[in-house]
């Protein structure tokens, strides 16, 4: 048996020990599932009613015009109900999941290159480079976050493809620490003055030695981000920077129940559903990236998870 | 006989915050063909600091600012202080490698035993693996007959021609990063494989069949430090630097391993430079042995010599204080000094019960008191 084999089934039982690692990834599978049947469960609708992007949630016109501004119960023809302007929220949530998905995944991933690129160059070579490229990194820090990628995104204009451009230029810094660091500690490891010693050149030492050796913590980060990632953006469409109204977005989803969370004073729960289940949706995907982020850190590293 | 190394009045600074550390000043040694040589001294006197300057791999801040280092190699010698980077990895664990003391740190733990004795194949003799894999290419082509599997084999002939014919082709580089197209590495590192399997027999590792694909922390530190030795003999090399090899192994352990690198050097004729502070694997080991105390080679013998005659005053200090039944140790009173602000003259004599005035003022120089024995003192 391949030593490669062998540790996948390490890996594999380690999982299984654990419940809230198999709870994280039953989420995380679900919202898979979700987002690859969206075009069946909730098939686009043609226009008029929808448009040609299946991004864009389709509006009920069959619902009479003085209505349509105001949101509707659930009932057979929208399982979850509508929003404001008559929106439907089922389309809106399954095709929510793929932008969710889009945004974590594209966001990360960006901000994970960036940082991997100039944290490992500053944590290698050190001494004025490894200066110049912190101090800018504390700069970009400096900033709120959240700030600081509304300026962004204002500067840019308001699309969902600029939120993700906005989330990479202010995730980067954070990883490009932590890697730094973990690179650090690995450069004063023996194995690395080994690996010199053998006569590996300086990109080899820093690929095949560095990085896997300090990649861990950062994967680990990048799966606890993905959650927060989406939260984010959220926030964003929310306060109406993020995706344009009407995109299956669920923080531009609660963002169009903004005016119904508080309906009125006999009733104020009335219009429960139209941030309940956009929120819930939220909710339950970030926590299985969390969850699930846990699991990677138990089964990932090869350091932490033989104790 | 002649000289495999020659180092000649080695300088090393490292320029820290506190000062300049005078790590090394003018260490002159030389290492002939087939030799031990033991470098000897406390903890933080320079030996492991002279060991890799020898590789250039001397950690900033630290700078070499003068000195020779001429190392005889395939064709001749070289003066290893004046090579670019390229060539410096070109030598590194081909003609000059080094066994690191803590064998559980120097070893990858991603990595399985056999990806980091492989890396070294894989650096240095690939030209040879290619051959030896176009040679198994060439028998297997023979067995088949067109279809698919004589198409892969007829491509993979193609390749390996070029690697033995232009190693550092540039297209050949390109197409071992396409997923898939660089299948055909297999075969290069199956050669290795079978190399290292070679090499951890010869380092008599037990069942290395087995033990190629475990990961560093499954091995005990006996069988770790026999991979690593395996890793600095992989090439073959001219000179074997070995950096405090048993200091962290427990002592039935240090005597297999001992005996191991014995063995080992007459099988590759090899030097090497046997680091330690440990006398009684000197008086095992080494042909000659050189004494360092902060930074300078105070006296060099031949191992025999050494232990009837010590001269230098610091060397008979490391020889009373081997402990002994029956018999009190002593200790050399107070500690290496501060490289930053070393004493003048020679720079043990705060410490030396035989100091004489002129100790302090004058650098002793090294005279040949005897043949081939060697001291820096005032008293000789």
């Amino acid at each position: 048996m391949g030593p490669t084999i062998k540790e996948l089934r390490f890996m594999i039982s380690r999982v299984k020990k654990s419940p809230l690692s198999i709870m994280g990834l039953a989420i995380t599978s679900f919202f898979i599932i979700l987002g690859l049947l969206a075009p069946v469960l909730a098939p686009p609708v043609p226009p008029p009613m929808g448009k040609e992007d299946p991004f864009m949630i389709w509006k009920d016109t069959n619902i009479p015009a003085l209505e349509r501004m105001k949101p509707h119960a659930p009932n057979f023809i929208h399982p979850f109900g509508t929003t404001e302007q008559s929106y439907d929220i089922f389309y809106g949530c399954i095709w929510g999941t793929l932008t969710a998905f889009r945004i974590g995944f594209l966001v990360v991933l960006g901000s994970l290159a960036i940082g991997l690129l100039i944290g490992s160059i500053a944590g290698y070579y050190g001494g004025i480079v490894d200066e110049l490229v912190m101090r800018f990194t504390d700069i970009v820090f400096a900033f709120p976050t959240l700030i600081l990628a509304m300026a962004l995104i204002v500067a840019l204009g308001r699309s969902i493809d600029n939120v993700m451009l906005a989330l990479v230029l202010v995730g980067w810094p954070s990883y490009t620490r932590v890697i730094r660091g973990e690179i650090i500690r690995v450069r004063q490891e023996d194995y690395v003055e080994a690996a010199k010693a053998v006569g590996c050149s300086d990109l080899r030492v820093i690929t095949r030695h560095v990085i896997p050796n300090s990649i861990y913590a950062v994967l680990i980060m990048a799966s606890l981000d993905i959650g927060a990632i989406v939260l984010y953006a959220a926030a964003l469409s929310f306060l109406g920077l993020g995706a344009p109204t009407g995109y299956a977005d669920w923080g531009q989803m609660i963002a169009l129940s903004r005016n119904y969370i508080y309906a009125n004073i006999s009733d104020p729960m009335r219009y429960w559903y139209v941030f309940t289940i956009p929120g819930i949706f939220i909710f339950t995907f970030v926590l299985g990236w969390n969850l699930l982020g846990d699991a990677f850190r138990d089964i990932l590293d090869p350091t932490l998870r033989r104790r | 006989m002649s000289n495999i190394l020659e180092i000649e009045d080695l300088v090393l600074r490292f320029y820290t915050y506190e000062g300049v550390v005078k790590a090394l000043e003018g260490v002159n040694l030389h290492v002939k063909d087939d030799e031990t040589l033991g470098v000897v001294g406390e903890t933080g006197c320079g030996k492991t600091m002279t060991a890799l300057s020898i590789l250039s791999l001397i950690p900033p801040p630290g700078k070499i600012e003068g000195g020779k280092i001429l190392f005889k190699g395939r064709e001749k010698t070289i003066d290893l202080l004046k090579q670019n980077e390229a060539y410096l990895r070109s030598i590194r664990g081909k003609d000059i490698s080094i066994i690191f003391q803590e064998p559980s740190a120097a070893l990858n733990p991603v990595y399985t035993v056999e990806e980091q004795i492989s890396e070294v194949f894989l650096q240095h003799r690939k030209e040879e693996l290619a051959r030896k894999a176009l040679e198994a290419i060439e028998k297997d082509i023979q067995s088949v007959k067109g279809g698919l599997k004589g198409f892969i084999y007829g491509f993979e002939r193609k390749i390996y021609k070029r690697m033995v014919e232009k190693p550092r082709s540039l297209s050949l580089r390109f197409l071992s990063r396409i997923p898939v197209v660089r299948r055909f590495k297999r075969r290069l590192k199956k050669e290795a494989k079978k190399e290292t399997i070679d090499i951890l027999r010869k380092t008599e590792i037990p069942d290395p069949e087995r033990v190629a694909d475990m990961y560093p922390h499954e091995l005990s530190g006996g069988m770790q430090q026999r991979v690593v030795i395996s890793i600095a003999l992989a090439c073959n090399p001219k000179l074997l630097i070995a950096d405090e090899p048993t200091t962290s192994l427990d002592v039935t352990v240090q005597a297999q391993i001992l005996n191991l690198i014995k063995k080992l050097k007459e099988e590759f004729e090899s030097s090497i430079i046997y680091i330690t502070h440990d006398l009684g694997v000197v008086a095992e080991t080494c042909d000659r042995v050189a004494v360092m105390y902060a930074g300078n080679v105070v006296e060099i013998a031949d191992v025999k010599e050494i232990f009837k005659n010590p001269l230098h005053p610091y060397t008979k200090g490391l020889m009373e204080s081997i402990p002994r039944p029956g018999k009190d140790f002593k200790a050399i009173k107070g500690t290496v000094p501060s490289m930053i602000n070393p004493p003048s003259g020679c720079r043990f004599n705060p410490r030396c019960p035989e100091a004489i005035e002129r100790c302090s003022i004058e650098k002793p120089k090294m005279i040949e008191v005897e043949k081939t024995h060697f001291v820096s003192c005032h008293l000789h």
